[in-house]
């Protein structure tokens, strides 16, 4: 599974943002979801929906190893983390999240729940194997 | 408790001072949260006989249980006070993104007090609690006051703005929030300018503690599942509220002309088609939200250039037909108006409708308005009154307490065409054939606002001569509606999809750990509507059936045409159907709770302050 975005069919609804945080940390707090979604208001009036597609680029700069590629993600070992934040600088995306009681950094491992649960379709799967639940 | 984020935020705006309260568990045990929360703490915070402009009024903003949890439509946030409009009980609720907000913050109300010397704004991020200088915001547009405060504090703050109208105390201000959601009704917003409070900034990391996270998780894409399996999903959402827009003209419900009429003709120029196809940018949701009602648009004219929410339907109605501007555009170009100056669009719509009629009847004279016109269907004129009402200039300083004080200030008959009850103005929905519409804004606890009973369906399925089982209905209505601002949850997946009703105690119970029917969850609203009625009661000398009432022209004009034609609802039916709701409600004839039906609901600390009153 790839992600990838149509930005212009999310209506900022955030739900993306809490189920990713819900099933990778049993919380209710969007604010550990592994993605941005960033409203553009007053103009031009639209949203950008940001995820990470899996470049690497974090794992390249990781300094302890700490995000190892697994099947088709890079994984963050939080453990293994020295929370040095030199893959959140890194991602080309700004998706790696910085929240203060996690002291890792938060990133995606391409679940494909937000893909399966995104309202408006914009979040997809590029390579068309995962599909809005119902759809 | 789980379901809750803890603690109560009180600020002190004349010490300029903050305190961070626990949650009283027994508030939360027996009022569950969002308008309960606002309806107990104005009773026992705010003074008998406060002036509702003065610093003993206090603004209660309170989220619900579930809000900010995972399920559809959990983003509603209630705001109430005292109501400066209607004198009694005053709430209104607001979606977007900021009532989760508050929650991840840390609250589950925040309650201020007293009056700023000087503007300020209230910035909230986690428990780092400031207020600061909003001087260099003071006179600027409510969306305008949003951009600024965006740009000073990063696009991950949650802001709710005032604008000059709210400033100016006009009694039909609205606090705007997300560019574009309004918490419209009942004035808070000239109470938040009366308090020098120009806006609030929010912004939380923390976690809202959930009883059983794995079954919160389960149960909530079970919701998101059964949402998107609704035909609605796919044919409600593209035109959101403004897709009704045809079907209330088709059965003669839509205000036109300062609701002398209940059809438009020219209806298809504003209807949600025109919206999406004409105007819209970009499908907007509120927090969770499955099905975005919210149609952010453009519209270009030689004249203007600007991006708006909406109009959703209530906006439509009001400015669209009841003003009889008669192209999406102007339409949603008056809209922006409004919403930059920070009025109410339904109150706003309606306001202008009236003061229209009056210049048609002479009751407002031209010499009165230096020289100049105020017709129906002219959005010059429109915008122009718009601003005298904002900034409370020559005539636009009485339009700016409402229709019912200024049709007493101006006289020549004009109580008979304001369009109000309780001395709040009438939404989108013209029901001189539809009776337990009727009684739904005659007995709405705020004043004659559709959102405690929207019951026009039920009229048309049923009958609309009907009387029987109408009352039933309402009271019924004014249960399930008013819970979901306790819970502070969007009703329309329910109300637009058919989203069953027994999915909220199941999340109910893996949020909050509370195992409750949803008639349990409905006797907690029933015991919230009888105590918002004690506070009307209390705070208004003589309120009571007298209030109940709506105006002269529903009871005997005929509506001249449209499908509706020659209809009107007597003041026999008018009674009838009066009897009957204070019957089934436990009220007496005079609209006043017995000592019975205060002790059934559980309001019995009411008692001493409503027993003096039945006599």
């Amino acid at each position: 599974m790839r992600l990838k975005t149509e930005s212009r069919l999310c209506s900022g609804c955030k739900v993306c943002l809490t189920i990713c945080a819900l099933s990778h940390f049993g919380e209710n707090n969007p604010k550990k979801g592994a993605l941005r979604v960033e409203g553009k208001f007053p103009t031009p009036g639209i949203f950008e929906v940001h995820v990470c597609n899996q470049c690497g680029a974090c794992a390249r700069v990781c300094p302890v190893e700490a995000i190892q590629k697994q099947d088709e993600a890079f994984v963050l070992d939080r453990a293994a983390c020295i929370a040095c934040m030199a893959c959140v600088d890194e991602c080309p995306f700004g998706v790696l999240i910085v929240h203060p009681s996690e002291p890792a950094p938060i990133k995606c491992d391409n679940c494909g729940e937000c893909v399966r649960y995104c309202p408006r379709d914009a979040i997809l799967d590029g390579d068309g194997l995962v599909h809005r639940v119902g759809k | 408790m789980n379901g809750y984020a803890g603690n109560i935020l009180r600020v002190n705006l004349t010490r300029r001072t903050h305190r961070i309260e626990p949650l009283d568990s027994d508030l939360a045990r027996d009022f569950i949260g969002g308008r309960g929360f606002v309806a107990k703490l104005l009773w026992d915070e705010v003074p008998p006989g406060a002036d509702p402009l003065g610093p003993d009024n206090k603004i209660i903003i309170s989220p619900g249980p579930l809000t900010g949890t995972f399920l559809p439509g959990a983003g509603k946030l209630e705001w109430g006070a005292k109501s400066p409009a209607t004198g009694g009980y005053g709430d209104s609720n607001i979606g977007g993104h900021i009532a989760p907000e508050v929650k991840y913050a840390g609250f589950d109300a925040i309650i201020i007090e007293g009056q700023a010397s000087e503007p300020v704004y209230l910035y909230i991020n986690d428990f780092d609690i400031e207020l600061r200088s909003a001087s260099h915001l003071w006179g600027q547009g409510a969306l305008r006051t949003e951009a600024m405060l965006k740009e000073e504090l990063g696009e991950k703050y949650q802001i709710c703005t005032i604008g000059p109208a709210g400033e100016n105390k006009v009694l039909f201000a609205c606090i705007s929030h997300d560019f574009g959601r309004q918490a419209g009704r009942t004035g808070i917003a000239a109470v938040m300018g009366s308090k020098n409070l120009k806006a609030m900034a929010v912004h939380g990391t923390k976690t809202i503690p959930v009883a059983d996270p794995a079954a919160s998780l389960e149960i909530g894409k079970q919701m998101f599942a059964a949402c998107f399996n609704k035909p609605g999903f796919v044919e409600w959402t593209p035109q959101g509220t403004a897709g009704v827009t045809d079907w209330v003209n088709e059965v003669g419900a839509f205000p036109t002309r300062n609701f002398t009429s209940g059809f438009f003709p020219k209806y298809k120029n504003i209807n949600g088609e025109a919206l999406i196809s004409r105007i819209k940018v970009t499908d907007k949701a509120c927090y969770a939200c499955p099905i975005p009602c919210g149609k952010y648009s453009r519209v270009r004219k030689p004249q203007y250039d600007v991006h708006v929410e909406g109009p959703e339907y209530e906006t439509i109605a009001l400015i669209g037909g009841n003003t009889e501007i008669d192209n999406i555009e102007d339409v949603a170009y008056a809209n922006y108006i409004q919403d930059e100056f920070g009025l109410d669009s339904i109150s706003g719509g309606n306001v202008v409708g009236f003061a229209m009629e009056c210049f048609e009847k002479g009751i407002i004279r031209s010499e009165d308005i230096g020289g100049r016109t105020l017709n129906f269907g002219s959005v010059e004129d429109f915008v122009w009154l718009s601003e005298e009402i904002a900034y409370r200039r020559g005539i636009g300083n009485i339009l700016a307490d409402g229709v019912k004080k200024a049709s007493l200030a101006f006289g020549g008959g004009s109580e008979r065409f304001a369009i109000q009850v309780k001395g709040l103005e009438w939404s989108g929905y013209e029901a001189r054939h539809a009776p337990a519409m009727m009684l739904s804004y005659m007995t709405a606890d705020v004043g004659a606002h559709h959102n405690r009973s929207w019951a026009i369906t039920f009229d048309v399925a049923t009958g609309r001569d009907k009387l029987e089982g109408k009352a039933k209905r309402v009271t019924e209505l004014q249960h399930i509606r008013p819970l979901f601002d306790m819970l502070c949850l969007c009703r329309l997946q329910w109300v637009e999809l058919g989203f069953e009703l027994d999915w909220y105690p199941k999340i109910f119970q893996a949020v909050t750990g509370q195992a409750r029917t949803w008639d349990d969850l409905l006797a907690f609203s029933e015991r919230v509507w009888n105590l918002t009625r004690c506070y009307s009661l209390r705070e208004i000398p003589g309120f009571g059936r007298s209030a109940d009432y709506p105006p002269a022209r529903f009871m005997e004009e005929p509506i001249p045409d449209g499908p509706t034609a020659g209809k009107y609802m007597p003041r026999k039916v008018i009674d009838r159907l009066l009897d009957e709701y204070y019957a089934i409600r436990g009220w007496d004839q005079k609209g006043i709770p017995t000592s019975t039906q205060l002790c059934k609901v559980g309001i019995d600390f009411a008692e001493a302050t409503i027993a003096p009153l039945r006599v």
